[in-house]
């Protein structure tokens, strides 16, 4: 079983989401059962076979190092839940 | 003439003659938005103040002698595209408040065509479901039996445009989102070739899959909006460099020749067979245009599902590891430390399904499962995208059911993930290989619910898919149906 109550933990806090307690075995149960769905692929054969990570093959764009973005810090701190001065504020870090 | 039922080369030619005004043809629409969507929740947001405003410029725009083929045309936008000014929620939680500082590629292009923004479409959680159940707003319902879902994740656009509340709406499809809600809602819906269009400013779910599209009623009216949506662009690395495309000059070419293959592996358990039966109704209409059918195979369609929900929530693991609670509206209340307004704003911000996606991306991509997963799957994601490169050295499209089901009722798949992931079982071996995809309607079940048919087709050979569809609608009259609303006002 690859989902077991611990497994879910670990991986929420990787994931950074608290789960609580209530919530852990039914979670598992689920995740279990969709990782059994996705055990199935353990059984294609797929020796010398190239692995796919994208549709195109295009190369990665390249465009002349030159500054284009415009000053707009203002406008993209307006949705931050906690801003001042042009800057994030979050529970303090160091003591 | 019936604004509701009108193509959009209709409109154009009632709103150049003059018949029509852009600003009567966007209240009309805003009139029948504010009398059924109360009942489908079909929209998140409604922008009528904006739509009159933008109706009256292109009214402006008509009076100057400008003629574009959208100029004046109302639509809305799957709440998935970044509208400046306008929220975009992406129908979470997380972004109930978020108002984004820029345009999506694909807004700024059908603003600057001169379309009527109405509002921003329901939808599933971050694009992630296939029922639109997932929705923080709230399901949306099905216009052809209020009970059933309209399927997901571009729900909300594929109910609009049934309900006729709007002639034209914007989808995504990561995994089916355009194709499946299309079938179940009774519309025409395609999932261009990977590249075409500009996935700047759409929200990311899985950025080697996602793709956005055009819902509409007819093929004719999706190769309009797709000409427009479709173009590089500089702003999307992966955009392509020939994305452009003119697809409305070929819808008319005869079908006389065109070799159709049909997968056997789409018509067999699992597959209702209502549903297959109009589909091989469809198949012999197509053969009765000269089309020349072959039976061919995609063995590893089998696979596509379980390859998916390795690649997809990957990806979307990573995606949404931006929504960390400091940067994008939500923020959980009286936290601890910096962990914990992490751990507290993911988890109260997340829904249900978008956490478990998270999770399994986050499990598969970690220390010592990388290769047994992740990798793997990007290997079989090879063998399916072989699967169509051998299919297409032998025939032009491929043609099969989009759905294994017609809609299904609301609830009947929310506590069963895995049953709900195969409700894509059709679709999402496109999305793998990239190619483009697109679903018609081609009959009903005896309970009137609608079916859909997918066309398939090789890497851009949209314009082709089109034009197949469009013969198809010539012959059949199955997109011309619209369900029975409550409410008869508008």
């Amino acid at each position: 079983m690859a989902f077991d109550a611990e497994a879910v933990i670990r991986t929420a806090h990787l994931a950074r989401i608290s789960l609580p307690a209530a919530e852990v075995a039914a979670v598992a149960e689920q995740l279990e059962r969709i990782m059994e769905m996705v055990e199935a692929l353990r059984n294609v054969p797929t020796e010398g076979v190239g692995s796919m990570a994208h549709p195109l093959d295009l190369e990665q764009p390249l465009r002349p190092d030159i500054a284009q973005n415009s000053d707009r810090r203002e406008a993209l701190m307006q949705n931050a839940p906690a801003a001042r001065d042009g800057l994030f504020l979050v529970p303090k870090v160091i003591e | 003439m019936d604004l509701s039922e009108a193509s959009l080369r209709e409109l154009r030619d009632a709103l150049r003659s003059r018949r029509v005004s852009a600003r009567e043809l966007a209240r009309f629409y805003l009139d029948r938005v504010a009398a059924h969507n109360p009942a489908l929740n079909a929209f998140i947001t409604i922008t009528e103040a904006e739509a009159l405003a933008a109706a009256t410029a292109a009214d402006g725009r008509l009076a100057a002698g400008e003629e574009g083929a959208l100029l004046g045309i109302p639509m809305a936008h799957k709440d998935i595209f970044c509208t400046e000014g306008v929220r975009t929620t992406c129908a979470s939680r997380m972004l109930e408040q978020f108002i984004a500082p820029y345009n999506a590629t694909v807004v700024e292009r059908l603003r600057a065509a001169g379309m009527v923004m109405l509002g921003k479409l329901n939808m599933d959680e971050f694009a992630m479901g296939s029922s639109n159940e997932t929705s923080h707003f709230g399901a949306v319902r099905n216009p052809w039996d209020l009970q059933r879902v309209p399927g997901g994740s571009s729900g909300g656009s594929a109910a609009a445009v049934a309900a006729r509340l709007v002639p034209a709406a914007t989808g995504t499809d990561t995994g089916g989102s355009i194709r499946q809600p299309a079938a179940l809602c009774g519309v025409t819906g395609i999932k261009p070739t990977y590249g075409r269009v500009s996935r700047y400013g759409m929200i990311a779910f899985a950025s080697s899959l996602d793709q956005g599209g055009p819902l509409a009623k007819t093929a004719e009216d999706c190769a309009l909006l797709l000409e427009a949506m479709a173009g590089h662009d500089p702003r999307d690395a992966t955009s392509h460099p020939e994305a452009a495309g003119t697809f409305a000059a070929t819808l008319d070419a005869p079908l006389k020749g065109l070799r159709v293959g049909v997968p056997e592996e789409f018509f067999g358990a699992g597959l209702d067979p209502e549903v297959a039966a109009a589909v091989e109704a469809g198949i012999r209409i197509l053969a009765a245009q000269g089309a020349v059918i072959k039976p061919i195979h995609l063995s590893n369609n089998a696979h596509a599902v379980s390859t998916y929900y390795v690649l997809a929530p990957a990806e979307a693991s990573s995606n949404l590891a931006r929504f960390d609670g400091v940067r994008y509206t939500y923020r959980a209340a009286g936290v601890e430390d910096l962990t914990d307004l992490y751990q507290r704003s993911r988890y109260e911000g997340f829904g249900a399904e978008v956490r478990r996606r998270i999770l399994i991306g986050t499990y598969v991509l970690s220390a010592g499962y990388y290769d047994a997963y992740y990798l793997k799957a990007q290997q079989v994601r090879s063998l399916i995208r072989e699967d169509f490169r051998q299919a297409f050295a032998e025939v032009d499209v491929i043609v099969g059911p989009t759905t294994p089901t017609a809609a299904f009722a609301l609830g009947d798949k929310a506590q069963d993930p895995v049953a709900m992931y195969l409700a894509d079982i059709y679709t999402i071996a496109v999305n793998l290989a990239g190619i483009p995809a697109m679903s018609i309607p081609c009959g009903f079940t005896a309970g009137g619910l609608p079916i859909g048919m997918q066309l398939m087709g090789n890497y851009f050979t949209d314009g082709l898919l089109l034009n197949v569809a469009h013969r198809f609608q010539q012959e059949t009259d199955w997109h011309r149906q619209r369900p029975a609303l409550a409410s008869a006002k508008g």
